[in-house]
């Protein structure tokens, strides 16, 4: 069970993925004609998605469900993720494990995960299977028998998972004080996996009733992919899943927002594990679905002009041309229910210090907001956008999550058909715009990550 | 997973793409009846040998390649050789140097990655299979005529000492170097592959010309291909791109290593979690009873979320979030490794637990019913993990290759695996966990109650 934190860590040296599909876009391109993708709904709400893939006798079956963190109740911080957890153990059906044993018998693969926004469960199995997963996972979405036997072992679990990726990392721990500062309003503000204080209290009545209010077919995405046609996922989903009687009806995921910022923030941690600074720098900005029409796509190609990779500015000014930063780049998450982050990032090396580099990368923002980026440089960074969706669908759990991801926030299959064209009409004079409004230096939140004794230069 | 490898991940250098499965770790499973899966063996005019897998449904093509040799061939004193080389294939190759290449490669749409490991250095690339004709060039250029210009070779060595110098108070990262130390002594396998500030130092671009001559061979290459190209048509592209490298390689011989058993380290540092790692004797991939091996530590720690060890130490006990185990097979050395983390006051029973489960699989092995599931498992999971994209398709022919395990491999698989027999299991059980593993702990002081 994986905890899936939006933001990436941005005073890490770049994590390198393979290929360079998630550098930016969560969308796919406009499927051709010989490769479509099917949407229905089901009677009960469930909504339904199947994306063909028939090179490999293998289907990923992922059940999207639409709450995460930051749909928590205060003084609840890590119940959407700790739920994660106890989707595990037994229903009034089946007894805990019985789910694994029936994938690890088909060679299968299962995981979930958790973010602010939604919580999903996913396997890999061969198609013939699909019935029993869907069987399964039917089940789980209700009958699921929630006792103290279970919950107590469990909660330490999920604790040792928080000493494992926050307490144990100094920079983890900075980027969530750094979110902390940056969010004011919004519980994007509070740490996906929860505060430690807070985890400690869960129990059986939190958990109980956090299932009661939104595990249900109407409040859930199917998404089906792989070596499959859509009638069969269709016949399939109604005898399972068209079972579930629908939940209570959610009211719209209106959450608290951001007040104007006016101020520059900054948070230092000092760590002894800590050898060489770094810093981030970051600003709310629109998503996919709070931004102005354009605004969105216009954010993305910025991020990956100003600090997408080895070719944007950041990287060949900072680190090739001036030679003063080991890594520096920019990225934005723009598939989130609300208003979301845009982070610069930054270390230094050699004889350079951290000051030097964040002034550099001061400068080269400044230079976007006052001169714009060239039409050379745009067109660019959208032809590797377009192309990043032909590669995504070689994989068919890349294009699970990405219409899973989308629809999950709100956005539609529509949103994602046409991504591509919109990506391609975006204009210099937008990218300017979007970095003039939202990318002030004056009214931004920094994080230093310092080495504990005074070896900055 | 705190494997010995998972905690020797380096820090990559320029925008180098991952592309190849770490070639040292042989994942104790292997292939499924249904996949379809056809396998063609493509060899050119000059001798290059390459399995293919024809795909037209996404237009794209993908090749990876391993050249044998790999962080091993650093010289003495210039470790870190290897994995500087594989930060500087796109920064400038024939008459194109570093920004002139890398503005080609994006306008051809096309990535390309190269990596090392202990024993080979890999690379490969993913292409629009409507450009590759400006891609295989660059390709062709990266891994024949790689310049390795001044200006890049500076910039990328202080990318990677910055790293170095990055990790110097990182309790995990030293761990990990001590620990190498301790399980391999003098080997090659016990020296940092990223090397050191010192060592990295000392490396220019003669030594990098001269490590790309001895080791970018025809004779040391395993290459496969798959998406929407031909056996005609890669026939020329594997001219193209490989055919001009030297006919032999030039390798220094490595000797086999057992890991040293039968020791414990102590890494003492205040933290709230303590990571353990237990190393017992692995088998080879080659062995008669690897199949059996492979069984009987699916059984014991390879399941997602079901194992003895996942269900004793996180599903009963909630000591740990993560416990697992793996077989590793590098090419000059074997093990099997245990891995957690667990709340550092209960680290001690965390221990214990893990030593009972140890005790009870190498005095009794495995159930008949456990060994059956175990079967079904690995049947079932290897198209699902190694066929599900074309760049995993094309590793695990690459791997095949390097396992010398046949063309026809992903069908005897099945055959081999149903003739395990549970005393097979149960020997390789016995025969693997009856000896004293060598033991890491990295976190506070603890006291052990008592050995298992």
């Amino acid at each position: 069970m994986i905890l899936k934190f939006l933001r990436a860590k941005a005073s890490l040296p770049t994590v390198f993925a393979l290929g360079l599909a998630w550098t930016a876009p969560v969308l796919a391109e406009a499927p051709r004609s010989d490769w479509k993708v099917t949407s229905f709904t089901l009677d009960n709400g469930m909504q339904v998605v199947v994306i063909p893939d028939h090179r490999a006798p293998i289907a990923t079956h992922m059940v999207w469900y639409k709450v995460g963190s930051a749909d928590e109740m205060p003084g609840k911080s890590g119940i959407a993720h700790f739920f994660e957890h106890l989707m595990f153990k037994g229903t009034a059906n089946h007894k805990a494990g019985e789910f694994g044993q029936k994938i690890a018998e088909i060679g299968g693969s299962e995981n979930a995960f958790t973010t602010y926004d939604y919580t999903a469960y996913h396997q890999t199995v061969t198609p013939g299977a699909l019935e029993t997963m869907m069987s399964f996972e039917a089940d789980r979405m209700r009958n699921l028998v929630l006792t103290d036997a279970v919950i107590g072992p469990e909660r330490d679990v999920i604790l040792e998972e928080r000493r494992s990726r926050v307490e144990n990392n100094p920079g983890a721990l900075l980027n969530e004080e750094v979110d902390a500062t940056l969010y004011q309003n919004q519980p994007y503000r509070i740490p996906v996996i929860g505060w430690m204080h807070e985890i400690e209290k869960l129990n059986r009545v939190d958990a109980t009733a956090f299932y009661g209010q939104y595990y249900a077919p109407n409040n859930a995405i199917l998404i089906v992919a792989g070596d499959v046609e859509p009638e069969t996922v269709k016949a399939l989903a109604e005898k399972t899943y068209g079972k579930v009687a629908r939940g209570p009806e959610l009211p719209p995921r209106i959450r608290p927002t951001e007040p104007e910022q006016n101020t520059k923030r900054t948070v230092e941690l000092t760590d002894e594990r800590v050898s060489v600074p770094s810093f981030s720098k970051a600003w709310v900005v629109p998503s996919y679905q709070t931004a102005e029409p354009g605004e969105a796509e216009a954010l993305d190609l910025l991020s990956e002009i100003l600090g997408g990779g080895s070719r944007s500015r950041l990287y060949q000014g900072l680190v090739v041309k001036d030679g003063i930063a080991s890594s520096a780049g920019a990225f934005f998450q723009g598939t989130m229910v609300d208003d979301t982050s845009f982070t610069v990032y930054g270390a230094p090396r050699g004889e350079a210090g951290l000051q030097q580099v964040e002034a550099a990368v001061d400068v080269e923002i400044r230079r976007i907001i006052k001169d714009g980026v060239t039409s050379d440089e745009l067109e660019k960074a959208k032809d590797r956008f377009v192309r990043s969706m032909i590669f995504a669908r070689d994989n068919q759990a890349s294009m699970a999550n990405i219409y899973g991801a989308t629809l999950a926030t709100g956005g539609t299959v529509a949103d994602i058909e046409q991504w591509p064209d919109r990506i391609r009409a975006v204009t210099t004079d937008q990218i300017k715009a979007v970095a003039a409004k939202y990318l002030n230096p004056d009214h931004s939140v920094a994080g230093y990550l310092l080495p504990a004794k005074s070896v900055e230069k | 997973m705190t494997t010995l490898m998972a905690m020797r991940l380096k820090v990559l250098v320029s925008a180098a793409t991952l592309m190849l499965a770490l070639v040292f770790l042989v994942l104790p499973a292997v292939v499924a009846a249904r996949a379809e899966v056809r396998i063609q063996e493509v060899k050119s005019d000059k001798g290059i040998t390459a399995w293919l897998v024809e795909d037209y449904s996404v237009p794209i093509i993908a090749i990876k390649f391993l050249f044998d040799g790999g962080s091993t061939q650093d010289p003495v004193g210039k470790e870190g050789l290897a994995n500087l080389m594989t930060g500087l294939f796109d920064e400038g190759a024939g008459d194109l140097d570093s920004d002139a290449f890398q503005i080609k490669l994006d306008e051809a749409g096309a990535e390309m990655g190269f990596n090392e490991g202990n024993d080979a250095v890999g690379g490969g690339m993913r292409m629009l299979a409507e450009r590759q004709d400006d891609a295989f060039e660059l390709l062709k250029l990266a891994v024949e005529k790689p310049r390795f210009d001044q200006a890049p070779i500076d910039r990328i060595r202080s990318q990677i000492v910055n790293g170095i110098v990055a990790n110097a108070r990182d309790p995990e990262t030293q761990a990990a170097r001590k620990w190498a130390e301790a399980i391999y002594s003098t080997h090659p396998y016990a020296r940092p592959d990223m090397g050191t500030e010192k060592s990295l130092a000392t490396i220019t671009a003669d030594d990098l010309r001269a490590f790309h001559k001895a080791n970018f061979t025809r004779e040391n290459i395993h290459v496969a291909v798959v998406g929407a190209i031909d056996a005609e048509a890669l026939k020329k592209r594997l001219d193209q791109v490989f055919g001009a490298l030297p006919e032999k390689a030039e390798l220094r011989p490595v000797e086999r290593v057992e890991p040293r058993l039968g020791q414990t380290m102590h890494i003492e540092y205040p933290l709230p979690q303590t990571s353990l790692q237990l190393v017992y004797p692995g088998v080879p991939r080659e062995a008669p009873d690897f199949l059996a091996a492979a069984l009987m530590e699916h059984i014991l720690g390879g399941g997602t979320f079901s194992s003895r060890l996942f269900d004793e130490v996180r599903e009963k006990r909630g000591l740990a979030y993560s416990v697992s185990s793996a077989l590793i097979n590098q090419e000059h050395s074997s093990s099997l490794i245990i891995g957690t983390a667990s709340r550092s006051d209960r680290a001690a029973e965390t221990l214990g637990v893990i030593r009972e489960v140890i005790r009870k699989m190498a005095e009794e092995g495995p159930t008949e019913a456990e060994l059956d599931a175990a079967k079904k498992y690995m049947l079932g999971a290897y198209a699902i993990n190694n066929l599900d994209s074309s760049g995993a398709i094309a590793g695990t022919l690459v791997d095949l290759q390097t396992d010398k395990l046949g063309i026809d491999y992903m069908q005897r698989r099945i055959d081999l695996i149903n003739a395990v027999k549970l005393d097979d299991v149960k020997a390789a059980a016995r025969k693997l966990l009856s000896v004293e593993p060598a033991i890491m702990i990295l976190g506070p002081k603890f006291v052990e109650a008592s050995k298992g």
